[in-house]
């Protein structure tokens, strides 16, 4: 292999050699591999990552491939798992890096296992429920967790750093109610680009040794708009995950979503583990702009979503019909819940 | 009157009095948002207390899902 594959990042000061020493032997997970995860491992392995970890749940669909830049006609075609097309995709790019693609829905469950032995997880998830078990895991295993999001045009990013920074839970109490989703307001890829930008930098500089600023961000590339808080006063002394007195409350089997298929109905129900009631007139809105035989009471609400039959409850329930695959289920549930 | 948002220069109505009148001028009150007024962050409890006025700079991050 050629000796000059990384001499352009080795000339730049802060990384130099020892930086890419550095860089030969980390670990990487990236949770995710939509948008901002298939942008954030090409760079990574670029750079020379020595190992990364992709996890996901779903497949390559032909709505991806406007931003999800690992991905191919041939890859939706095929109904490849995501985890898997970017892991062969990644393979081609740099032959020197280990790359691993986990098929698998993240949960408070299985995420420990999955942090084991990293020195650094990005976030490339589409729901807060996933985000909060993440960031539960990287602060009991004191492993920096570098938030990031994005919809439309507007893009946030933040380093936590365990015992450096307020966690993710000190900057989001609760569980939003409802959100705006890339698959109810749209995205363009810019945007992407520019969240995975700060997020890989902060990555190089977290495994190079550098010093990171850890201030939340957030960017809206379309009107040229930018926000920096510095979010340290809000570090929380009874946080339940960082905080004096720990519990790592989404790590905990109560609280995850459970998930049941329905037998001989082709159907999955979901229940969050955490309270979180769901508007729906609210969810009306947006919702009657993407689906079709919309059907609303005070109870439920029902409608047509591609091939799947949704009904949500209040109380934040969910019937997803049509499927008797959890990880589809869920990925559908947050694709339009968030 | 006109403030500093998040490094722009916004003309906003006369009839914002405070963070929480702000909030709804952009419908962010229902959602997770992280507000610094004038270098210091705006405490979630105390929004309808403290007052916007002509000048003031106010940083201002929303929370999103997507990825």
């Amino acid at each position: 292999m050629s000796t000059t594959r990384y001499s352009r990042q080795e000339l730049f000061p802060p990384i130099g050699k020892a930086g890419q020493e550095k860089l030969k032997n980390a670990r990487v997970l990236i949770i995710g591999a939509g948008a901002l995860g298939t942008s954030s491992a090409e760079m990574l392995v670029r750079a020379g990552v020595g190992r990364i970890t992709m996890v996901d749940r779903d497949y390559v669909e032909w709505s991806n491939l406007q931003r999800q830049q690992l991905y191919t006609e041939k890859d939706v075609q095929d109904k490849l798992p995501k985890a898997i097309a970017a892991e062969k995709r990644l393979r081609e790019v740099n032959s020197e890096v280990v790359i691993e693609g986990i098929v698998a829905d993240v949960n408070g469950m299985n995420i420990e296992e999955l942090v084991k032995n990293q020195h650094v997880i990005l976030d490339a998830t589409d729901n807060f429920e996933t985000r909060l078990v993440v960031n539960d895991a990287a602060v009991k295993h004191e492993i920096p967790f570098i938030f990031g999001a994005c919809v439309a045009s507007y893009g946030m990013t933040f380093p936590m750093i365990p015992g450096k920074t307020p966690c993710l839970h000190c900057l989001i109490n609760h569980l939003p109610s409802q959100n705006q989703t890339c698959d109810t307001v749209g995205v363009i890829s810019p945007i992407v680009q520019l969240v995975t930008a700060y997020q890989v930098t902060s990555a190089l500089k977290v495994l190079t040794g550098n010093e990171i600023v850890p201030r939340l961000q957030s960017f809206d590339i379309w009107k040229s708009e930018k926000a920096e808080i510095d979010v340290w006063p809000l570090k929380n002394k009874d946080c339940p995950t960082c905080g004096s007195s720990s519990t790592f409350p989404f790590l905990a089997y109560e609280n995850q979503t459970k998930a049941a298929v329905l037998c001989g109905r082709n159907t999955v129900q979901l229940r969050p583990g955490f309270e979180r009631t769901i508007t729906l007139d609210q969810l009306a809105i947006r919702l009657k702009e993407l689906t079709s035989e919309f059907i609303q009471n005070p109870y439920l609400l029902s409608c047509t979503y591609e091939e799947f039959r949704l009904v949500f409850f209040k109380d934040g329930r969910a019937l997803i019909h049509g499927t008797s695959e959890i990880a589809q289920a869920k990925a559908i549930y947050h694709r339009l819940i968030g | 009157m006109t403030i500093q948002l998040n490094g722009l220069h916004v003309e906003i109505p006369e009839n914002i009095r405070n963070v929480d009148d702000l909030l709804k001028h952009y419908q962010l009150e229902n959602r997770i948002v992280i507000i610094e007024l004038n270098n210091e962050i705006a405490d979630k409890s105390k929004y309808t207390e403290l007052p916007i006025a002509d000048g003031d700079k106010v940083e201002m991050i929303h929370f999103v899902g997507g990825g």
